[in-house]
């Protein structure tokens, strides 16, 4: 359904954007209907960097984005953007943000009504509001007409799904939809997320945290420094991670019943090199993947910046 | 912000903590009973409004009780203010009040045009250019700097001197398109740091064409410090007005506070000691200015929660 192909985007920085600064490099993977894609990686991977480019909110500076067929940076003008829209949404991290302070929370419907469904009247379109709440378990008597600071994140963040729901959608970019909650709606949104997922949605689910990226998705993409580092099934990535990067981010989950003195003295254990090129480190640090099992690809070890895999200094 | 259910109704300083653009009134019957209810409570807004309001009034009630052209000669020359004449006549015996009323039109025309041809140019390049960023941006941002930079008074004096027709509808236009630029920069970052928010990102999302978001999601947002910029330019282009007069270049045929003082100034009147002549259009300019700049600090105090004192 949605299939980025070797996608990069490129900031020019520095004074006169003189020089370069690779956000995503050659990025590539796909999400099908009824499955969750985790885009898990930390602060700057450039996971929300891919997350907008698939909403079409950043240009593209290499590669492809094609949804259903058609690329997505090929779109031109209001129109071809909008039906876009009608079937790819997204939720953002901030709930608080993604409304607008000085109107009601329920705005956000009458925006989607004012803008794809004019010809629906009033009291049809008040039921098909309640029925998208309910879908995300709120009481619509207890958020509709409210301000946006008078709900809690949670439930702005579900008023915003429900809104994504009005539209007949086929994908959803859910960018750290779950961060800004707290442990007890967290799940509920979670468990949302997995009855979209089993009435056939796609869902790109981008998120640093691991053991959410675990919960739902089908399939994990590990993003290291704007490249992948490995992608796979979710279960392969998690119980067999190949990458030092991702073994790394596993052995830094904070577990009950072990301190992290524990789990630093597990760390350099399991340390076998780079996973492409083996304790020699003889890559010369490109971007490509290798495919270690079914399905499962993992890249080089090299610093992420085009220098090769150094030999383990521990080897 | 908090998580907790609020309770409906409008509470008073319920809004504090939010920005300085966020406790604007459009459309928000709540946070709008809020602001009447501050604006009502702020000595200063109400003083400069009230300043404001009876110039105002005077200027457009009393001009058709008085007929005839204020600078017919109706009485005896040179006279201190009298019951006949409230503030006097001139070396020529014209009537000082009837020409003090029809200036303060003219000063309020000029405000509101100049004022809002300002805000109306600064506003559209703010938006326009804080909003699509990129090339647009650059080059918009390039005309604001240099009208900025170019000495506005000295291109008034010499389009004013060489230009045919002075009225005071060429004039507004003169200062409203000299005046706009510091607007447009302000507008523009105000503009650049809401159009980051997600909530312009969403209304994307759903399908808003630029204007609509513009105008209809971040605008509203900033409502408050548009009018502040609004009230200012008209203050400013009032000063501006009457500086152009008072050197000459204003409308050779009309009245206004600044051709007042003019021909005060022209006639001897400081030598001569008529102090009735110069002294109530140089009063009715600074009051109306005055009033209006304290009226924008009240203002920025009703909008503003962090600088109500309580």
């Amino acid at each position: 359904m949605l299939r980025l192909d070797r996608v990069s985007k490129v900031y020019r920085v520095g004074s006169f954007g003189r020089e370069r600064l690779h956000a995503v490099r050659d990025v590539g993977f796909e999400v099908r209907s009824g499955q969750v894609v985790a885009l898990i990686g930390e602060s700057g991977s450039g996971k929300s960097t891919i997350g907008k480019m698939v909403l079409g909110l950043t240009s593209i500076t290499g590669g492809a984005i094609t949804f259903e067929g058609t690329d997505v940076a090929g779109l031109r003008g209001h129109r071809a953007h909008k039906e876009y829209y009608r079937r790819v949404q997204g939720v953002f991290q901030d709930p608080f943000s993604s409304f607008n302070p000085v109107f009601p929370a329920d705005r956000v419907f009458a925006l989607i009504r004012a803008e794809y469904f004019p010809e629906v009247g009033e009291a049809e379109w008040r039921r098909r509001i309640e029925e998208s709440l309910r879908v995300v378990r709120l009481d619509p008597a207890q958020v509709l007409g409210k301000y946006p600071h008078q709900l809690s994140g949670g439930q702005l963040q579900r008023i915003l799904i429900a809104r994504a729901l009005l539209l007949d959608i086929r994908l959803l970019v859910a960018d750290e939809v779950i961060s800004m909650l707290d442990a007890s709606t967290r799940i509920d949104v979670l468990n949302l997320l997995a009855d979209l997922k089993a009435r056939g949605m796609g869902i790109l689910f981008v998120t640093h945290d691991l053991s959410l990226g675990n919960y739902v998705s089908d399939t994990a993409v590990i993003l290291r420094r704007g490249a992948i580092a490995e992608s796979g099934p979710a279960d392969r990535v998690f119980t067999n991670p190949l990458h030092p990067y991702t073994r790394r981010l596993l052995s830094s989950v904070p577990r009950l019943h072990r301190t992290w003195a524990q789990a630093d003295a597990e760390l350099p254990a399991d340390d076998g090199g780079c996973p492409v090129h083996g304790r020699a480190g003889a890559g010369d640090g490109s971007a490509t993947l290798v495919e270690v099992e079914a399905g499962h690809f993992v890249g080089c070890a090299g610093d992420g910046e085009g220098g090769p895999c150094r030999p383990d200094p521990r080897a | 912000m908090s998580a907790q259910q609020v309770p409906g109704g409008p509470v008073p300083g319920e809004g504090v903590g939010a920005g300085p653009g966020e406790a604007a009134a459009v459309g928000a019957p709540r946070r709008g009973n809020e602001t009447v209810y501050f604006a009502l409570r702020n000595p200063k807004l109400l003083a400069g409004a009230v300043v404001v309001a009876v110039l105002l009034v005077a200027a457009l009630a009393v001009p058709p009780f008085l007929g005839g052209s204020p600078n017919a000669y109706v009485g005896p020359q040179a006279q201190p203010p009298s019951a006949e004449f409230w503030f006097g006549t001139t070396n020529f015996g014209q009537d000082v009040f009837a020409q003090f009323v029809h200036g303060l039109r003219s000063t309020f025309l000029v405000g509101l045009l100049g004022g809002g041809i300002a805000a109306l140019v600064g506003m559209v390049v703010g938006f326009v250019a804080g909003y699509r960023g990129g090339l647009v941006d650059e080059v918009l941002n390039m005309i604001t700097n240099i009208v900025l930079v170019l000495p506005a008074m000295v291109v008034l004096i010499i389009a004013a001197a060489y230009l045919e027709a002075r009225g005071i509808l060429v004039q507004s236009l003169f200062i409203g398109l000299t005046s706009w630029p510091w607007a447009a920069r302000a507008i523009r970052a105000q503009t650049l740091s809401l159009a980051t928010r997600d909530f312009v990102d969403l209304a994307r999302l759903s399908g808003r064409r630029a204007h609509a978001i513009i105008f209809r999601e971040i605008a509203p947002n900033m409502s408050s410090y548009l009018f502040m910029t609004f009230i200012l330019l008209f203050g400013g282009a009032i000063l501006i007005a009457a500086g152009l007069d008072f050197i000459g270049l204003g409308p050779p045929q009309g009245v206004s506070l600044g051709l007042m003082m003019h021909s005060a100034v022209s006639w001897s009147a400081l030598q001569l000691g008529m102090w009735w002549w110069f002294v109530p259009p140089g009063l009715g300019i600074t009051a109306i200015v005055g009033s209006l700049y304290i009226m924008n600090v009240g203002l920025d105090e009703v909008f503003n929660p962090r600088l109500r004192e309580t």
